[in-house]
């Protein structure tokens, strides 16, 4: 598959900011990776950019996305996040202060507890997410990590968490699809058609979740 | 390492400013490269080694790396060599005689500046280098002109004979940005020409090269005053104006859009006059540099009134959000970029993975009382941490050895019956440990080595070197023996000991028996990084709960897979009151390594699935 070659509007100066926030090792940077070159295939400028201490350890993880006619700065300031996706819910938490109001925030429900939790130095907030619905925020909730592991692998839970965000990106959610499943292409249909489960699973738990919570 | 998809027509990519310098050396037909790894210069090499017209090697250190550099530059070919920025002071002893000789070949200096130490010993500004060793200095601000400026370097670094320095930072290296590619060049490399006077630096030789290099400066300065990369950029707002330069230019733009700018590229020598200029037209002008006031006390020497960090923060990264209320105040406006207070949260300090083989090291040097342990650099440093609390010392690259040795000899009578330790890993001894290993036996010294070999620089991303066998390329090559090393370094045979870091009690017998002996000895774990292929994961453990007692334990290995579900306080028969901790194993996570098992008396920890089941949770 390859990804559709058209040119976006691009009319204004509007930039879209997404934060997609993690744990090293969980595919945040990939996430970020995906989503930009989604935007990069419509014809936007793109800047994408890591706030992350040793990645591949265990630290918190923090991609910022910003795409639009004209990018400057690559990191977004707080206040200024659009929508933000939370691999894991207290390290959502930890960024709220970098939503706007109104933004769109997808959270994986699947709790990490780091060692310094584990032998009791430190407490792990009891409700993340309710903290964080209190936030003027629309919250959506799934516990994407599980589903991942009952896919198959762990490592799926990148592409649930895409899946996620696609209904409300500026763009056709196919586009993002697109530019996801074009990573596996040389790692076979097998990968690729995983991946494709995964991706519309996101896209369905998310909301089914928000029409739960709206009734 | 992501390789560039090329689903665009336009040529438009999407890379980082490392791939932007990889591209660019690619392009302008750059013969040797060569690197030791560093966040965040890393992936430059690791990019490099994927164009087969260029020779490139992970060099075994900083100053070995610089110096192959400066060969192929003296061989008459273009040559790159990539850096941290503390690399450069291991580099730096070549660095301040190159500069008397020059390069021939284009001779490109790639230093990337871990400003807000994501991982690093120290926060260093690289472009004092440039005015130590007098060198012209380029500083892109994004992966686009990483590419141009990088490409620019070596055409510089011929026309005026000298080595130049492209500077990066995180902000530029780590950012992806949208970046287009002008169409390579070949070069031709000339051949090495023998110029003894030119490239002996004996006293008499460098003396004769001392005022060309000061006449150099006078020349690049010039140059810089009249580069095309150094300019203003108007704005329609004159009552504050900036002399920026690097990822700070893109701040400055984002939070003052309006303003009036002087962007720096060229950067060293500034051009102080064309700024001094540019001060006129402006009610106050602000100095945005990362991280040192350099540029700012350069030009309050040449009398142009600027501000600079006495407003600005000199730690740390700046962004947008960080310029306002600094720059809003200065202007007498009330600040409306105030940070919103963020709960406390709990940190998540970056931890050893799971599994890995340095925490059954860690378990241990825990547990043992009586000693003083010199760290080193590398992902074991990170036993300085919760929960092993296990390292006294971390300074620089091979230090933990040469240390140990000076806290050995310095030792007051209080700690006369101290046991001192030095910890490192293998590429670390490769890099500059070895050194000190020679220093300990030469002259009788009397510590306890721990040489962790993982088989690779895994705090990098697991980077391979001469102990791996396989070369940046991962073609085989020859491995390193390191008992061989350490014997022809001057320890007894006997005092030299191979063990499994997952074996926990032969790792503490070997740590007892060789801390009561009075010469120095090498302890030398034969595991795997576990981030590399090398490593073959075993079914996963859990545990059972009917079994679990409490005691906590296994929580002491420190393994991020083992977690508490509950804490009880409990009476103990003597009356005192002991902390009861119940866990359970993070299955998806767990690869089977054993070790926690090696802790847990009650045998509570076991397979996580019987044997039939095994294939179903096999993750590749």
């Amino acid at each position: 598959m390859t990804v559709e070659n058209k040119t976006a509007e691009l009319n204004t100066d509007i930039v879209t900011n997404i934060l997609v926030v993690g744990v090293g090792g969980q595919g945040v940077m990939t996430a970020a990776d995906v989503l930009s070159q989604a935007a990069l295939a419509l014809g936007y400028d793109v800047k994408k950019t890591e706030v992350a201490g040793m990645a591949q350890r265990g630290g918190v993880v923090t991609s910022h996305v910003r795409f639009g006619k004209k990018v400057l700065s690559p990191s977004i300031k707080p206040g200024d996040a659009d929508m933000m996706i939370g691999f894991e819910p207290a390290e959502a938490l930890r960024w709220h202060s970098h939503l706007k109001p109104g933004a769109v925030v997808m959270v994986n429900d699947y709790p990490l507890i780091p060692p310094v939790v584990s032998i009791g130095l430190f407490d792990y907030p009891e409700d993340p997410l309710g903290q964080l619905a209190n936030s003027a925020v629309e919250l959506h909730r799934f516990n994407a990590g599980e589903a991942a592991i009952e896919l198959g692998d762990r490592r799926l839970v990148n592409s649930i968490m895409l899946g996620a965000i696609a209904d409300h990106l500026p763009f056709p959610p196919e586009t993002l699809e697109a530019a996801l499943l074009n990573r596996f292409q040389r790692k076979g249909e097998s990968l690729v058609e995983l991946n494709r489960q995964a991706f519309a699973l996101g896209r369905q738990a998310f909301n089914q979740v928000d029409e739960l919570e709206t009734v | 390492m992501s390789a560039t998809q090329p689903i665009q027509q336009d040529q438009r990519q999407f890379i980082s400013g490392n791939e932007a310098v990889a591209q660019a050396a690619r392009d302008a037909g750059c013969s040797v490269a060569s690197a030791y790894p560093g966040t965040p210069s890393t992936e430059i090499l690791e990019f490099i080694a994927a164009y087969p017209n260029i020779y490139s090697e992970w060099s075994i250190n900083e100053k070995v790396s610089l110096e192959v550099a400066i060969g192929a530059s003296l061989a008459g070919s273009r040559s790159l060599c990539a850096m941290k920025h503390v690399g450069v002071n291991v580099a730096s002893d070549a660095l301040m005689t190159q500069t008397l000789i020059g390069a021939v070949g284009g001779l490109v200096l790639v230093v990337a500046d871990d400003v807000g130490l994501s991982s690093s010993q120290n926060e260093q500004d690289s472009r004092y280098w440039g005015r130590f060793a007098h060198l012209p200095m380029l500083e892109p601000s994004d992966a686009q002109e990483t590419y141009e400026m990088t490409r620019l370097a070596f055409g510089l670094s011929e026309q005026y004979e000298v080595p130049v320095i492209v500077r990066l930072t995180t902000r530029i290296c780590h950012v992806k940005g949208v970046v287009t590619c002008s169409p390579a060049e070949s070069y031709e490399p000339k051949g090495f020409t023998k110029d003894p006077s030119r490239f002996v630096m004996v006293p008499g030789n460098a003396k004769k090269r001392i005022p060309l290099m000061m006449a150099r400066d006078q020349t690049l300065s010039l140059v810089s005053e009249a580069h095309s990369l150094n300019y203003v950029e108007s704005g329609s707002d004159q009552t504050v104006g900036f002399v920026t330069s690097g990822a700070a230019y893109y701040h400055v733009k984002e939070a003052y859009p309006d303003a009036p700018v002087f962007k720096l590229g060229f950067s060293h020598p500034a051009p102080i006059e064309k700024i001094r200029e540019f001060s006129a037209t402006v009610e106050k002008l602000v100095v945005v540099e990362e991280v040192e006031p350099l540029l700012e006390t350069e030009l309050r020497a040449a009398g142009v009134k600027v501000y600079g960090k006495d407003i600005l923060p000199r730690i740390g990264e700046l962004a947008p959000h960080v310029l306002t209320p600094c720059i809003d105040k200065l202007l007498g406006k009330t600040c409306k970029g105030e940070l919103i207070p963020v709960d406390e949260l709990f940190p998540r300090p970056p931890t050893l993975c799971v599994a890995c083989p340095h925490l059954g090291i860690y378990y241990c040097l825990s547990h043992i009382k009586n000693t003083i342990i010199a760290g080193d650099i590398g992902c074991y440093t990170l036993g300085a941490g919760h929960p092993w609390n296990a390292l006294d010392t971390t300074i620089s690259m091979g230090a933990s050895l040469s240390v140990a040795m000076g806290i050995d000899k310095g030792r007051s009578a209080a700690d006369e019956n101290k046991n001192v330790l030095a910890v490192i890993g293998d590429s670390t001894f490769m890099h500059m440990g070895m050194q000190g290993l020679l220093d300990i036996t030469y002259n009788k010294g009397n510590v306890t080595v721990l040489l962790l070999d993982n088989r690779a620089v895994g705090m990098t991303g697991g980077q391979n070197a001469p102990s791996s066998g396989l070369d940046l390329h991962g073609e085989a090559t020859m491995q390193v023996d390191f008992r061989k090393l350490c014997e022809a370094l001057g320890v007894k045979p006997e005092r030299i000991h191979e063990v499994n870091p997952y074996e926990l009690p032969t790792l503490f017998k070997a740590l007892r028996s060789e801390t009561k002996v009075n010469e120095p000895s090498v302890i030398i774990t034969n595991q795997p990084c576990v981030l590399t292929e090398r490593y073959s994961q075993l079914p996963p453990l859990k545990v059972d709960d009917d079994k679990c007692t409490g005691c906590s334990n296994c929580l002491d290995v420190g393994c991020p897979a083992i977690l508490v579900t509950r804490r009880e306080t409990v009476i103990k028969p003597n009356g005192k009151e002991k902390e009861l901790s119940f866990v359970n194993i993070d299955t998806a996570a767990c690869t089977g390594c054993d070790l926690c098992t090696n802790t847990c008396a009650p045998d509570a920890i076991v397979p996580a699935f019987n044997v039939n089941n095994i294939n179903a949770v096999e993750v590749k």
